[in-house]
């Protein structure tokens, strides 16, 4: 009746996930209970949960990104203490058992849902304001997208406390992740939520695809786009090209799992190697992905803050598509070590460098940006700098890992740990935080505080070398990742400053925290009135803050790159517009509905509870049907209706 | 002794984050990929410098003028010469694209040559005729077989100094990764597959052996050490290892496979014939259908610690 | 009334028309559905080629189980091949008598797209199932995992189609052939037409290639 769910399931035995599993829960019973109590019920589900509009989405994007990078945090510092500690004849505190758990589950969940949610999240509330629209091609298709991510966060969060996380690592390389040799849940609980959450991936790909290249403000030709919108389109296009390969790949494994197929196994004709090469297949195009929509954050804020245009606006565009392109002739890069022929070898690794190309014009570009400007020091902009140093030197290294006989020796070490991190913290993260601090203002219309925003930013970049470069060292001294016992006690001394700068990353996160708290209660006196609160360029500050659901009254008019600016060079538009009809889509439960079923069915999956899988799939199914079927998805704000909105403004 | 391995650590981190010299790391503590122990290695270390030097010229520039700009061009700084208006040259651009192009050229030349001067493939001339050992990943250990000594050894392998070593690798198991860091090129050990893999220590000396692909909860311990001597005392060593041990059967190696953690280097008198092979086909021919899942079971505790 | 001018973007600016470079602002709702549809499509096509190219790595890993050349029968597979052709044929006549607001016309051509489709999958689950009979199931072999997932997951989307193709037939007696259902159905003649070209490779690289 229930498959495989026993009561066995949950580790009463093992103090660390259930209490940490009791405490989350008592956390998130006690923010239900307040809702209930307070009565903001109604208020969520008209405002949120069902909500359509991109900003919203975005925002639940964002939060969903932040709530689990304390979850994946959480699990690095458990990592670096494990490793800072169990040296020599010291075990340290943590099981092999339960630390394959946990190093697997900081890949997967930064990854798919702390990475993967901010980008998204950013590109939500941003790229419709920038290209002056009023919501993207498929609102309702996007909130779908928002609650499938959410379904597979939910699932993997489960798995804390209802049986186990898989112990293959973030990539559950095959034979590791067959039934064979992971005969229990861990896998299976990867596998379904990524499977869930791809879907939801690959719906905003579509989305995006779509919105940036059939939904412009009127006279917004490509060359006129923002180059953050730019970077969202090549990820969108990323996405759509390269989730797809994710989905079959995991369809392959999962085959092999449940029906005893053969696509990766050692035995009957199974290939491991193609799962490795299908993996990266997606898993390069997966990096620029998130680190695309980052540069383009970079590019808005260096512009911006330095009150220039960008330097070479049309190079930036190009190198931009190139890497895109170039993306995906590369993914043979991450297994030199597997035994091709060096013709090949050489071939991707001469072909990883040249992406060096693109990404080194684009760092030239901020540069020539910032020269003869006048840079002010907000928190985004000292992210951005502190991104092109940090990013200049994980590029070095990556570009070192792309010379195979060197990958020969680094591969697998804690190397090419530094050197991800290098890039994705350096890289992705600064990014998505300078986005933050960027758009809260215009999401909220208050600013955040510079002075917390600013120790937070000096915390990452101390917390992040400090944690990181101990780890190039000890790569170059032949220590491998993933050791869950450290063998060579002369390690330990650069293991330990690794574990300080954990530390001084987790103060980076509390200076966030205490950011948001401090913003939120002085909101009052930050409040930011006129929309334009960095004397911003592109179309999004020039709405109000936050922007009505509508976003823009009228639709503006672009003769130009950086609208706004030149609009405000130009002086403002006369007043009083002549207000037309406009229809806005309606919020639909579809969503957030869908994905209730789909926690039900892929937690039905896991467990092998066939029947409610099955109940569950039909019913996910029944909502969306049920949602198609209407045809008024939008409801008309008469020309009278908006001239009385926009005074009351 | 901990203190200056701390100091040594920091001194170590803050080298690398100027990027400024894999080379001076070397003299702190040698050990591991920068304390090269064979010709591949050694030629890995110089690749691994040498590029890193390549970039260098280009990146310590980027990063200073980051810094000089970021500093120069601040709001506040009443000497600095602004010009906001959109400056753009088709010079700059030129220069712009040529600069990361022409490195990755230089690069790219670095990486066609170097790519086939050390293919793992390929052999290594030296004196003598290469020494073959076949290796074989297993849950969580290594096994050595030497077919043409007709011995084998667990979690050591011994080998003549100054004479090339040509591998086999596979696994009989999961995806493992052969790396001895001092010896150079790591390769994997896959199921069902061979790779090769040719190594040549120049000196005798006790070198750490691991895998670099994690392989399930014994990984941590999948060590092994290598042991290289003079060429005439490893004429002697088969002999010696004839003379005690067990016999690497079919049913020794039924024993030896069974997954098991931190084993103890030991040695086998005798291997049965063609073991390599057909462990081989054993492991694509796999476990009768009826048993898949059953027979593997991770310890769910530690044995023993 | 053509579909063109059915619906119109709510801002439309007539002026300076430079659609594609997007000179005219947001694109009307049919262009902005069929487009998003054909998006979607063009990543179905990309999960295809993966297992296409699975299927192309498995061709050999038979493990001693039976080939595709011994299991294989060339003639339904053409028959399955003419089935689905002709489907597409009258899933076009259908799409073309919708646009001409001709509901019975629609009607007939969507139950025989529908037939059509049905006898597709019959076909297909009587070879499977005969597969599976000889001891040459998917879990025989690597390549058989990799014929019957390809083979399989195709035959999902054609049944998936014809569920959606009873879900809008019930839309379009509900409704009416309107401006929302036209384009849904534009949408699902894409999809089948899709399936078509997928077929087409299927048919060439399994069935043609292995006998």
């Amino acid at each position: 009746m229930l498959g495989r769910l026993t009561w066995a399931a949950i580790p009463i035995n093992e103090p660390l996930p259930i209490i940490s599993g009791a405490a989350v829960g008592l956390f998130v019973l006690a923010v239900l209970i307040t809702i209930t109590v307070k009565g903001w019920w109604p208020y969520l589900w008209r405002e949120w949960l069902t909500s359509v509009d991109h900003k919203r989405i975005g925002i639940m994007y964002i939060v969903l990104g932040l709530v689990m990078l304390l979850r994946g945090f959480s699990d690095a510092i458990m990592m670096r203490t494990q490793q800072a500690i169990a040296v020599g004849t010291a075990q340290g505190y943590l099981p092999p058992e339960h630390y394959d758990q946990v190093f697997s589950a900081h890949g997967t969940i930064m990854i798919f849902f702390v990475a993967m949610p901010l980008v998204i999240g950013l590109m939500n509330f941003a790229v419709p304001l920038q290209l002056g629209v009023r919501d993207v091609a498929f609102p309702v298709l996007n909130s779908i997208s928002l609650w499938l991510t959410a379904t597979g966060a939910l699932l993997i969060n489960a798995s804390l406390v209802i049986g186990n996380f898989a112990r293959t690592g973030w990539m559950a390389y095959p034979p590791l992740s067959e039934l064979a040799f992971s005969p229990d849940v861990g896998v299976d609980y990867y596998l379904w939520s990524l499977q869930i959450s791809g879907v939801g991936s690959l719906l905003t790909g579509i989305n995006f695809v779509t919105t940036i290249l059939k939904l412009r403000a009127p006279g917004m030709t490509y060359f006129r786009m923002p180059v953050f919108c730019w970077t969202a389109l090549a990820s969108s296009l990323l996405i759509v090209a390269a989730f797809p390969i994710l989905t079959a790949t995991f369809i392959m494994l999962l085959l092999d799992r449940h029906l005893g197929m053969h696509f990766f196994t050692n035995d009957a004709g199974g290939n491991q190697m193609m799962y490795v090469n299908l993996f990266w297949a997606w898993g390069h195009p997966e990096v620029y992905i998130l680190i695309l929509p980052a540069f383009g954050i970079y590019s808005e804020v260096v512009a911006t803050f330095s009150g220039k245009a960008l330097f070479s606006y049309r190079s930036m565009v190009w190198a931009t598509l190139g890497i895109c392109i170039l993306s995906f002739m590369v993914w043979l890069h991450h297994f030199f070590t597997m035994g091709a022929g060096a013709d090949v070898n050489a071939f991707f690794g001469i072909m990883s460098s040249v992406i060096a190309v693109p990404t080194g014009v684009k760092v030239f570009n901020w540069l020539f940006t910032m020269f003869r400007g006048r840079i002010v020091f907000k928190t985004p902009m000292l992210f951005a700098v502190g991104f092109i140093v940090t990013f200049a030197i994980g590029g070095l290294t990556g570009v070192l890992l792309a010379v195979p006989p060197v990958d020969f020796v680094l591969h697998n070490s804690t190397f090419l740990v530094a050197h991800f991190h290098n890039v994705i913290i350096g890289g992705v993260l600064f990014g998505v935080l300078a986005g933050i601090n960027y758009w809260f203002p215009k999401a909220f219309g208050f600013t955040l505080d510079e002075r917390l925003g600013r120790a937070s930013f000096w915390c990452w970049l101390i917390g992040f070398y400090l944690a990181f470069m101990p780890l190039y060292a000890l790569g170059l001294m032949g220590m491998t990742r993933r050791l869950e016992h450290i063998p060579d006690p002369s390690w330990q001394p650069l293991l330990l400053v690794a574990e300080a700068g954990a530390i001084v990353i987790l103060c980076a996160i509390l200076c966030q925290i205490a950011q948001l708290y401090v913003s939120i209660r002085t909101r009052e006196q930050r409040r930011d009135l006129t929309g334009d609160p960095w004397n911003g360029r592109t179309l999004e500050w020039s709405t109000s803050s936050p922007p009505p659901d509508y976003n823009f009254a009228v639709l503006p008019r672009v003769d130009s790159i950086d609208a706004f600016w030149h609009l405000k060079l130009a002086g403002r538009p006369p007043a009083a517009p002549a207000y037309e009809a406009i229809e806005m889509p309606r919020n639909s439960p579809a969503g957030f509905v869908t994905a209730f079923f789909a926690v039900v069915m892929g937690f039905s999956l896991i467990w092998q509870i066939w029947w409610l899988a099955i109940l569950g799939f039909a019913a996910a199914a029944t909502v969306v049907l049920i949602a198609g079927w209407s045809i008024e998805r939008e409801h008309e704000i008469s020309a009278a209706e908006l001239a009385r909105m926009e005074r009351v403004r | 002794m901990k203190r200056t391995g701390l100091l040594c650590g920091l001194r170590r981190s803050r080298v690398l984050r100027a990027a400024a010299g894999t080379t001076l790391l070397a003299s702190c503590k040698p050990a591991g990929v920068l304390d090269p122990q064979g010709p591949v290695a050694s030629a890995e270390r110089l690749l691994l410098i040498n590029s890193t030097a390549i970039m260098l010229v280009v990146v310590i520039p980027v990063i200073m003028a980051t810094l000089v700009f970021a500093w120069w061009y601040r709001s506040s700084n009443a000497h600095a010469a602004r010009s906001l208006v959109e400056s753009y040259e088709e010079r700059v651009e030129f220069v712009v694209w040529s600069i990361p192009a022409l490195t990755v050229i230089l690069l790219g030349g670095v990486i066609w040559i170097g790519s086939h001067r050390l293919d793992p493939r390929a052999a290594i001339p030296g004196k003598s005729d290469p020494l073959r050992v076949d290796v074989v990943a297993l849950d969580w250990k290594w096994l050595f077989i030497y077919p043409d000594r007709g011995v084998a050894a667990v979690n050591q392998l011994v080998i003549p100094a100054g004479t090339p070593v040509e591998f086999r690798v596979t696994s009989a198991t999961v995806m493992n990764s052969f790396f001895v860091p001092q010896l150079g090129s790591q390769i994997y050990a896959m199921g069902g597959m061979t790779t090769h893999l040719s190594l040549l220590a120049d000196r005798p000396g006790e070198f750490p052996g691991l895998s670099a692909n994690f392989s399930g909860d014994g990984f941590s311990e999948m060590r092994f050490v290598v042991r290289s001597v003079p060429a005439d005392e490893f004429t002697a060593w088969p002999e010696q290892v004839r003379g005690a041990g067990s016999a690497l059967d079919d049913a020794g190696y039924d024993q030896l496979s069974k997954p098991s953690k931190a084993v103890p280097p030991t040695t086998y008198r005798s291997v049965s014939p063609k073991l390599f092979d057909r462990i081989l086909e054993q492991t694509i021919a796999g476990p009768a259908k009826a048993d898949i899942g059953a027979r593997w079971h991770p310890p769910v505790h530690r044995a023993g610690g | 009334m053509t579909l063109a001018e059915i619906d119109r973007a709510p801002n439309e600016v007539s002026s300076e028309r430079a659609r594609g470079r997007g000179g005219g602002g947001p694109a009307p709702k049919r262009i902005v559905v069929a487009y998003g549809f054909w998006i979607f499509i063009l990543s179905d096509m990309v999960m295809f080629s993966a297992l296409f190219a699975a299927y192309a790595v498995m061709l050999g890993n038979t493990a001693g189980g039976p080939t595709g050349a011994e299991l294989f029968n060339i003639r339904s597979a053409f028959i399955e091949t003419m089935c689905l052709l002709l489907s597409s044929y009258t899933c076009g006549l259908g799409a073309l008598s919708a646009e001409r607001r001709d509901p019975a016309r629609f009607l007939i051509f969507a139950a025989c797209t529908f037939a059509l489709g049905a006898a597709f999958l019959f076909i297909e689950v009587t070879e499977f199932a005969g597969m599976v009979e000889k001891g040459a199931g998917p879990s025989r072999s690597g390549y058989l995992s990799a014929f019957f997932t390809l083979v399989g997951t195709h035959g999902i989307h054609v049944a998936s189609g014809l569920i959606a193709l009873v879900y809008l037939v019930a839309q379009v007696i509900a409704k009416g052939l309107q401006a929302a259902v036209l384009r849904r159905l534009l949408c699902w003649s894409l999809f089948w037409h899709a399936l078509d070209i997928v077929w087409i490779g299927v048919f060439t690289l399994v069935y043609l290639w292995a006998t």
